[in-house]
């Protein structure tokens, strides 16, 4: 094979594999700005004569996608705020001090990785349920902090760079453990904690099933509960339901466009669950 | 990994970067002298542990318990039922048939590792535009899984994206993508691979760029060709991510969820096994049925993980 047969096979699958991602979501973004009739009468293809900008309108107001960007901007931040308290705190324990049971919690913490989230939540629906916090925002919340281990090993690892010198130099200081924690390690955890506020609040912003199952009020809406209950009453006005997914992804993209290779680097360090 | 005076290393004196992963976790870096009170640490992890127990440890106790109870979810009463449940999953031919589905997804996800690898490879080494390949290859991973699903839906419907493209090309297979039974079942693994292959891409082109460059400078000066350094250098070198992402594409396969749930709700023969799980649980209020489900589901898992940890070498797995 010479090698200009070998580039031509190598661009033209890389331009044939864009385009398999990409068409897709271009055709969602052309009918979003279609007429109902526009796109029950032309092809996926067609330009619309004139773009319709009142279909993202119609998401915005009859989907509820103000109170889903809301209640998604809520729980993203304090499930972020909870899960880098508990997991500093824990990758703290765990990596800074030599105590009982330390090893079997940190056993009960890695088994628990392997227990699939979907399928437990027919048993965590009691305990949910048990709290009181069925139908509030606190139930994902709740979830998302408190069934997070991935954030903790990403803590430990990040934590073991960080010398003990320093620890031991605050402790001779007068300083007790709370305040090593709190003024000396936590600081220094600052890009840990960027990757954990990445991947989770990517995950957090694309959760569908913890928020359809915890939060099933209607006026109680997330970003993926709006779009997915758009769907039922306007099942046939493919532009608006174009126009919702746009809305979905844009936010995404923009994140994705800012913060790449944070992103690729952070998946690659906390990896896939 | 740092060596600091002081504390006690375990295990190898060579510093290794990537180590088995649960290693450095068990084998404590703290030092043997105690600063402080004996108490600290508990209150530190009395919180995170907390939550583990309520959370995690607490559904699991309890689903097995309910997985041997013909409870409802609601009523008081639990009654005991044995085993029942469990045969009910592997006799029944509506609780079995979704094993058969997950095939499709099994195979489906060799597929993406093959294109995956395959994107990784040809982009390790030097390509115009990169970046935007790279971008543009990954993206999907990211989108909300609702947005997906319904992207797809407007992809596979009749005279939507994939017959208009097809029809630009003069075919008309005429079949209905998600109607027919025996096709749905392709298109839902098909969107499947859209999703989730960049994940695989990144991890792949991470691993092979991790690969010590001079390896491809030798290989060079053998006068290697691109094929003998993909077999040579890149294969040995991705190998343990290569082997740890197929294995977990059988517990993966099994635990399909979102998009069948969202593009056909298990209906046309697309049921899978979480599908069915969370539809007995919440749909048919079945909570001990749904339960001996969700146990058999983890046990699955945890063989997975077993025959993993016993195949692939531990120490150069780098993944959570």
């Amino acid at each position: 094979m010479t090698p200009v047969i070998a580039k031509t096979i190598k661009y033209v699958t890389l331009a044939l594999g864009s385009i398999v991602a990409l068409l897709p979501l271009t055709v969602i973004l052309l009918a979003s700005v279609k007429t109902q009739q526009e796109l029950e009468q032309g092809g996926p293809f067609d330009f619309p004569s004139s773009p319709q900008w009142g279909n993202y309108a119609t998401f915005f107001v009859r989907g509820k996608a103000l109170e889903g960007f809301m209640n998604t901007g809520i729980i993203l931040v304090f499930s972020i705020l909870g899960t880098i308290v508990i997991g500093t705190m824990a990758a703290y324990a765990i990596d800074r001090f030599e105590f009982r049971f330390r090893k079997s919690i940190v056993m009960l913490f890695l088994l628990a990785t392997l227990v699939p989230g979907v399928t437990t939540q027919v048993a965590t629906f009691q305990v949910v349920h048990a709290l009181g916090a069925y139908n509030t925002r606190v139930a994902p919340i709740l979830l998302f902090m408190g069934t997070d281990i991935i954030s903790i090993y990403i803590f430990i690892q990040f934590m073991r760079g960080i010398p003990k010198e320093l620890d031991e130099a605050a402790f001779l200081d007068g300083a007790n453990h709370w305040r090593i924690y709190r003024s000396v390690i936590f600081p220094l955890l600052k890009p840990a904690i960027a990757t954990v506020i990445i991947i989770k609040g990517i995950a957090i912003y694309n959760e569908f099933y913890i928020p359809f199952l915890y939060m099933p009020s209607r006026n109680l809406p997330v970003i993926s509960t709006a779009l997915f209950r758009f769907k039922g009453p306007y099942a046939a006005s493919w532009q608006v339901i174009s126009a919702g997914i746009i809305i979905v992804v844009i936010p995404t993209l923009i994140i994705f466009l800012l913060l790449q290779r944070h992103i690729y680097n952070g998946l690659t360090q906390g990896a896939v669950k | 990994m740092t060596t600091t005076p002081g504390m006690i290393e375990v295990g190898t004196a060579e510093p290794v970067i990537q180590r088995r992963r649960f290693i450095p976790w068990i084998q404590s870096s703290a030092r043997t002298r105690r600063l402080g009170w004996w108490g600290t640490p508990y209150l530190f992890i009395l919180l995170p542990v907390g939550f583990l127990l309520l959370f995690t440890y607490t559904p699991v106790v309890n689903m097995f318990w309910y997985s041997v109870t013909s409870w409802d979810g609601l009523s008081k009463e639990q009654d005991y039922v044995g085993l029942a449940n469990y045969i009910r999953v592997f006799t029944r031919p509506e609780y079995f048939q979704v094993f058969y589905v997950s095939l499709f997804y099994f195979v489906a996800s060799f597929a993406q590792l093959g294109i995956a690898l395959y994107f990784a490879t040809i982009l390790s080494f030097q390509t115009k535009f990169k970046n935007f390949f790279k971008g543009v290859l990954f993206f999907p991973y990211l989108i909300n899984g609702v947005a997906i699903a319904f992207t797809f839906l407007y992809f596979f419907k009749p005279g939507g994206t994939l017959d208009a493209t097809l029809a630009f090309f003069g075919v008309d297979p005429g079949v209905l993508w998600l109607g027919d039974r025996s096709i749905a079942n392709f298109s839902l693994a098909g969107t499947s691979v859209w999703r989730y292959m960049g994940l695989n891409f990144v991890l792949f082109l991470g691993a092979i760029q991790s690969i010590p460059s001079q390896l491809y400078e030798a290989a060079a000066i053998d006068g290697a060709n691109k094929w003998q350094q993909f077999r040579f250098i890149i294969l040995p070198g991705i190998r343990p991510i290569l082997g740890l992402s197929m294995i977990l594409a059988i517990s993966g396969s099994i635990a399909v969820f979102e998009i069948p749930f969202i593009m056909t709700h298990g209906d046309n023969g697309t049921m899978t096994f979480v599908i069915k799980t969370v539809r007995v649980a919440f749909e048919n209020h079945k909570v001990g049925q749904a339960s001996a489900m969700a146990v058999i589901l983890l046990l699955i898992v945890l063989i997975v993980t077993w025959i993993q940890r016993r195949i692939i070498p531990d120490e150069k797995v780098n993944l959570v």
